[in-house]
């Protein structure tokens, strides 16, 4: 019987290490599978095992495959093979006990995670929260009645309860899209004649019988939420979120990917917790990663944020922007005015979502609100579960504008 | 083979670096060391980073060093296999066929490599002169996640499957580089088929000596005031900042206007040489450039 080569260096220490170390990456959340071991075996058997900074690098172009993970390695590689005595400063460090003269420095962000997953502790292990027992009668089967008058009922003055159902009800909406035409072609009954395909198929039965046909192919494009998650918004933003969880985790729902952002006084982006199946942990988690919910708000700033960090990853190919605030800014309405087009510019839609419409007469007396308007391509209130339907019908049709020429006028 | 001669490979990290310098790429130990490990263990390297970092200058770079033909494989919307691995020239098959008609002749083989069009992945598979090419693919993140999926394939086994004619399969895989400016996420799977790299801006010692080898004519002056508002113009809050690329495009530009050093005015006038968004430019109109240049004056003077 043969054996596969194994692709070991002379010295087998070094192999377990290497191994420990891709096991420490993994609990620090780099995936680091046994592919990407014996490949930095081999990898490091072909630099040769001499320098440290070469050693690094090898070992760098293995195991990171994006860049946020580059920080978690260099600090887990400082913490491994470098400088023992940092590891026993993250060992004191994580113990909770002991706070004496080591306290010298704070560490920097990758450096706990770095540490965690080397001493395979977690430094606080989040208490899963528990959930108070649940003493709210819930009328499981809500009545047609209690339904309807639901769906128009505003969120903000919907009690526990009767959330609670309106977030079941929002987990069944339907977001549907409009796919956008792409370059592809496809073969279809009807369409124009694909001479290429035309030309082959009578060459393989010897006479030409059929024309071939194909038409463009669609494709999906992207939606981006930015939720306004200060104080006078939070009610509707978790309400949003429930939504926005829906939309990203239901299959057919059309959209090609779901990003999500939060933001008040800082820029959060809980994307990849929205991906989680379970909407509760996923909300939990989003929640835990945003530090300011029911916080002030800077509009301005944390659009320059997005603009500046996201909206070139982010709105490529086509991308729909749904942007979720009450547009009550405490900053600079200029600076507002000047990133809002930047986002218009950037982005194929944007669709404004705000509550402040529910109320009859409404007029755009606010500066923020006023600095927002010219740049948003539809508007619409979002205040309650039938607004949010109404959403769909926005998406549907490209020359939909909401509220909008009403305001402008 | 009497036009190119196949060049020694590359024997260690140290060697990428000096014989990449050769062909005036300035790259640094860890670019070096993913490149010597590409080549060393056959894996096709994911480039990623900001635009005008140099990326797609590495494989230009490599190929040249190597004597090897470079292959490149523009990446967009809707790219499909046809302009990506082959295409039956249509036009050519009718023409024969009326031909055929017209002189009573039996028709040629219609399905041969006569009438076959190579794309670059297709050509990349062939044997050329030299040895295996650089297939480059650029910017594959402006393709979509099915054509991602058909790489995927083509670069784990390295062959194209024709029906009519057959499988072509490459003798040696060729050197694969693909780079990504990162305008959205590139599927793991794709990833984790290659070896990674982030490009980041340079430092400001790596970045003086990519300027000294790129438009060696600007004085030593000039280069380190260019090289020192561009690092300062990186920390500034920009919608999109200044790459390598937009460095070397605005020393020549001053080099052409014949000036010797900067003045805010210059750097008024020239300025859409390194900016390519009007917000950038407005936010660096007026004071705010003679700030930052003399910011620039008192570290370097």
């Amino acid at each position: 019987m043969e054996h596969a080569p194994l692709d070991l260096p002379e010295d087998p220490r070094l192999a377990g290490n290497i191994a420990h170390f891709a096991a420490a990456l993994r609990r620090a959340g780099v995936p680091a599978g046994p592919d990407r071991l014996i490949l930095a075996t081999r990898a490091v058997q072909a630099a040769g095992f001499t320098d440290r900074t070469d050693f690094y690098h090898t070992l760098h172009a293995v195991f990171v495959r994006r860049p946020e993970h580059r920080a978690t390695f260099a600090q887990l590689f400082r913490l491994y093979w470098r400088d023992p005595r940092y590891l026993e400063h993250m060992m004191a460090m994580l113990t909770p006990t002991v706070r004496g003269v080591q306290q010298d420095r704070t560490p920097k962000p990758a450096e706990k995670r770095a540490a965690e997953a080397l001493l395979n502790q977690p430094a606080h292990l989040p208490e899963p929260q528990a959930d108070p027992p649940e003493t709210l009668d819930l009328d499981a089967a809500a009545t047609a009645s209690t339904r309807e008058r639901l769906r128009t009922l505003d969120f903000e003055q919907m009690s526990t309860a009767e959330m609670a159902v309106a977030k079941r009800m929002l987990a069944t909406l339907r977001l549907p899209v409009k796919p956008l035409t792409s370059r592809r072609i496809q073969t279809a009954p009807q369409g124009r004649i694909d001479r290429r395909a035309t030309l082959r198929a009578a060459l393989r039965r010897g006479d030409l019988t059929t024309l071939k046909r194909a038409k463009p192919t669609t494709r999906w494009p992207n939606l981006v939420a930015l939720c306004d998650i200060s104080g006078s918004m939070s009610s509707y933003s978790r309400a949003l979120l429930h939504f926005l969880h829906a939309v990203a985790n239901r299959e057919g729902q059309g959209w090609a990917e779901v990003h999500g952002f939060t933001f008040g006084t800082r820029l959060t982006n809980i994307t990849r917790h929205l991906r989680t199946r379970d909407v509760d942990a996923a909300l939990a988690a989003a929640g835990a990663e945003t530090q300011d919910w029911e916080g002030g708000t800077r509009i301005g700033d944390t659009l320059h944020v997005f603009n500046r960090d996201w909206s070139r990853r982010v709105l490529g190919q086509g991308a729909v922007v749904l942007l979720v605030t009450d547009g009550l800014d405490r900053g600079d309405a200029d600076r507002l005015a000047f990133e809002a087009r930047r986002l218009h510019l950037s982005a194929r839609r944007v669709i404004w979502l705000n509550p402040l419409l529910r109320f009859d007469g409404f007029a755009p007396k606010a500066a923020g609100i006023r600095a927002l308007l010219p740049h948003v391509d539809s508007l619409r209130a979002g205040h309650s579960i039938a607004a949010l339907e109404g959403l769909a019908e926005a998406l549907s049709r490209p020359d939909d504008t909401g509220d909008l020429t009403r305001l402008r006028r | 083979m009497p036009h190119a001669r196949m060049k020694s490979p590359m024997t260690s990290i140290d060697d990428v670096q000096l014989r990449l310098a050769g062909q005036d790429y300035v790259c640094g130990r860890a670019l070096a060391t993913v490149i010597y490990l590409a080549l060393t263990l056959n894996r096709p390297l994911f480039l990623e980073g900001e635009a005008g970092t140099g990326k797609t200058e590495v494989a230009k770079a490599i190929a040249a060093t190597l004597g090897r033909r470079l292959i490149r494989l523009q990446c967009y919307e809707g790219l499909d296999a046809s302009s990506a691995v082959y295409e039956w020239n249509f036009a050519a098959q009718m023409v024969a066929i009326r031909r055929a008609e017209a002189t009573g002749e039996p028709p040629p083989d219609l399905f041969s490599d006569d009438f076959l069009i190579a794309r670059p992945l297709l050509e990349a598979m062939k044997p050329q002169p030299g040895g295996p090419p650089v297939l480059l693919i650029d910017e594959v993140d402006r393709t979509d996640a099915p054509f991602e999926a058909f790489l995927l394939e083509a670069l784990s086994d390295f062959q194209v499957t024709i029906p009519e004619t057959g499988t072509v399969r490459a003798p040696e895989p060729p050197i694969v580089i693909l780079t990504s400016n990162r305008t959205r996420e590139v599927h793991d799977a794709l990833k984790r088929r290659c070896l990674y790299h982030w490009v980041d801006y340079p430092t400001h010692d790596r970045e003086m000596e990519i300027l000294a080898a790129r438009a060696p004519e600007a004085s030593a002056a000039l280069s380190r005031e260019v090289v020192a508002f561009v690092q300062k113009l990186r920390t500034e809050d920009l919608f999109k900042k200044p790459g390598v690329a937009e460095t070397i495009d605005w020393a020549k530009c001053l080099l052409a206007l014949d000036m010797i050093n900067l003045s805010p005015e210059v750097i008024a006038d020239t300025l859409g040489a390194l900016l390519k968004y009007q917000d950038d430019i407005q936010k660096l109109h007026g004071s705010e450039a003679r700030r930052i240049l003399d910011e620039v004056r008192a570290e370097v003077g």
